[in-house]
């Protein structure tokens, strides 16, 4: 190496998130206010949650293609100054945590000094995901699949969960139990849309087929709403009046050819993790015994399943035995998963309330709180590509 | 399969969205091929290596050098759902149908998606072998052919 270069290449312990906000979270098309009203109203909760004046942000970062342009908010928000814009490629909840990874990124890297990650969805101004587009034709990767009837995400994931739940021999009980753990920690959250609507196993497997292997209760939902999380140096952390949770790591990407068209990725039975998990480990030193909770972005349960499977909590053929209600909930379960209830039963903020809870996790205020909670994983957007996964720390982990 | 009497027994009901080549063309050969009861996907001049989806680059050898082959149109399934919530206003009412993809072994193992033709709750087994069934859209602007699947005894 050449004398005075440093080759500290990793975000561990360098940032840290100090605020976070949400606006109430709404079924899809039932927001009293425009989508950028809520951008704005979660960014200004997030920086009151911080103790910062909202003046001191100078960057912002998001992730599929979210409307609220960074130089409208600033304009509105009358910041002295924009020094980081920046959006994560891909659709999906993919972006969620490579989004915190990037605005993590200028941080360390002195580009910006307190940058606000943010996603604000208000699906009855736009148009709904699970709806087939407009238009009468279609050409490239849509033409291949759209004239099938293979339009909306269940029906572009499907094929994926069927395919490992058939390699491995999962049963339909293994998403069940991720459905149910969601719904069971919404019961607890005031703030979820499905608070009040407990769900019971019968209930499941009673429930319609979106589009098998997906029951109505495997699919997430669309909701209206806004989230973001004020993130700055671990230095500066330290005085902020929120305990800070601090960026252990951050891995996004996609495997060898994950986005070969009409549906030719090699590795097919996947949640795009296989490449991705190794690198996130690695940059936080950390393994998945070590994990105190999980976050993890339900499109689909199937998608869950695989994505605990990447990150290496179980081998695949482990699934039926450690996928049960009884392991995956809060305080006691081997992991809690989704405490909030996620994009099932708290909120569809495209993923984005999954961070928001892992930070709560990590201050002790969580409305199914694990105790002790040190190390908390957020993963974001399985089956599209790029997917991204982020780890968070109490102060003792660093 | 379809309503009007005398109306072409497609898969899924006509209105399903259009399919056209892409303004660069790069699938205008696939689409052309299955206008004449052909399948085609890419293979690589140099090193011989099937490709598809299409793109103008061999992922293999880096050649820029594509040729469109007509493959043996059978193959065996590789996945398959089955949709009953109607996401597209053609298919409302419709009831469920079946998506397959079907690896092709003398291609190179790529893969296709199409629907399976018959009964729509049948019982549907990764690895049973298919063939495809060429289904051309006559009344559409422009016209179309989509490629479906059937099974196969072989």
């Amino acid at each position: 190496m050449l004398p005075g270069v440093r080759n500290d290449r990793t975000i561990r312990g360098k940032v840290a998130v100090v605020g976070i906000g949400e606006t109430p979270y709404y079924k899809h098309g039932r927001a009293p206010e425009p989508e950028f009203t809520l951008a704005l109203k979660a960014i200004l909760t997030a920086c009151e949650d911080a103790g910062i004046d909202p003046r001191r942000v100078d960057g912002f970062a998001s992730y599929s293609n979210d409307r609220n342009d960074p130089s409208r908010i600033a304009a509105a928000l009358g910041l002295p100054e924009l020094r980081f814009s920046n959006m994560q490629w891909g659709g999906g909840g993919g972006g969620g945590s490579a989004a915190v990874g990037n605005a993590a990124a200028a941080i360390a890297a002195g580009y910006a000094d307190c940058v606000v990650v943010f996603r604000a969805l208000a699906q009855g101004q736009f148009q709904r995901f699970g709806s087939a587009p407009p238009g009468g034709t279609v050409s490239g990767e849509a033409a291949l699949t759209f004239p099938y009837g293979l339009i909306s995400p269940a029906q572009r994931f499907a094929m994926r969960v069927m395919r490992f739940m058939h390699d491995h021999r999962v049963k339909q009980e293994a998403q069940r139990a991720i459905a149910l753990a969601s719904y069971h920690h919404a019961q607890a959250n005031p703030r979820a849309v499905m608070h009040g609507r407990p769900l019971t196993a019968e209930a499941y497997d009673a429930s319609r087929w979106i589009v098998e292997p997906f029951r109505l209760y495997d699919c997430c939902m669309e909701n209206d709403g806004a989230a973001a999380l004020v993130l700055v140096s671990a230095e500066r952390a330290r005085d902020m009046r929120r305990r800070p949770a601090y960026l252990l790591g951050v891995a996004q990407g996609s495997e060898y050819r994950n986005a070969a068209r009409g549906h030719n990725a090699p590795t097919y039975a996947s949640s795009s993790f296989t490449t991705v998990a190794p690198h996130l480990w690695e940059m936080a030193g950390l393994q998945p015994k070590d994990v105190s909770v999980v976050q993890s972005y339900e499109n689909f349960t199937g998608g869950v399943l695989m994505s605990l499977v990447e990150h290496g909590f179980f081998a695949p053929e482990e699934a039926n035995e450690f996928l049960t209600f009884d392991n995956l909930i809060a305080p006691r379960g081997r992991l809690p998963l989704n405490t909030s209830g996620g994009n099932l039963a708290e909120c569809y903020m495209h993923g984005l309330e999954l961070q928001i809870e892992a930070v709560r996790q990590m201050r002790g205020e969580s409305t199914s709180q694990v105790k002790g909670a040190r190390v908390g994983l957020v993963i974001s957007g399985p089956m599209v590509t790029p997917v991204s996964s982020m780890l968070l720390g109490t102060e003792d982990t660093l | 399969m379809s309503s009007a009497p005398g109306a072409p027994a497609y898969v899924l009901p006509a209105g399903m969205p259009r399919p056209v080549p892409e303004a660069d063309k790069l699938d205008a050969p696939y689409w052309e091929g299955t206008r004449a009861g052909e399948l085609r996907v890419q293979r690589c001049r140099r090193c011989r290596e099937f490709q598809w989806g299409p793109e103008w680059i061999c992922h293999k050898c880096l050649a820029f050098d594509m040729e469109w082959v007509a493959v043996a149109p059978r193959g065996r399934i590789y996945s398959w759902e089955r949709a009953w919530h109607p996401v597209h206003p053609a298919l409302k009412d419709r009831g469920p149908y079946v998506v397959v993809l079907v690896e092709l072994p003398e291609a190179g193992n790529v893969r296709m998606i199409g629907n399976l033709v018959g009964d729509p709750v049948q019982p549907v087994q990764i690895g049973a072998p298919v063939e495809a069934v060429f289904e051309p859209h006559e009344d559409a602007t422009p016209p179309y052919t989509l490629v479906q699947w059937k099974r196969s005894t072989r």
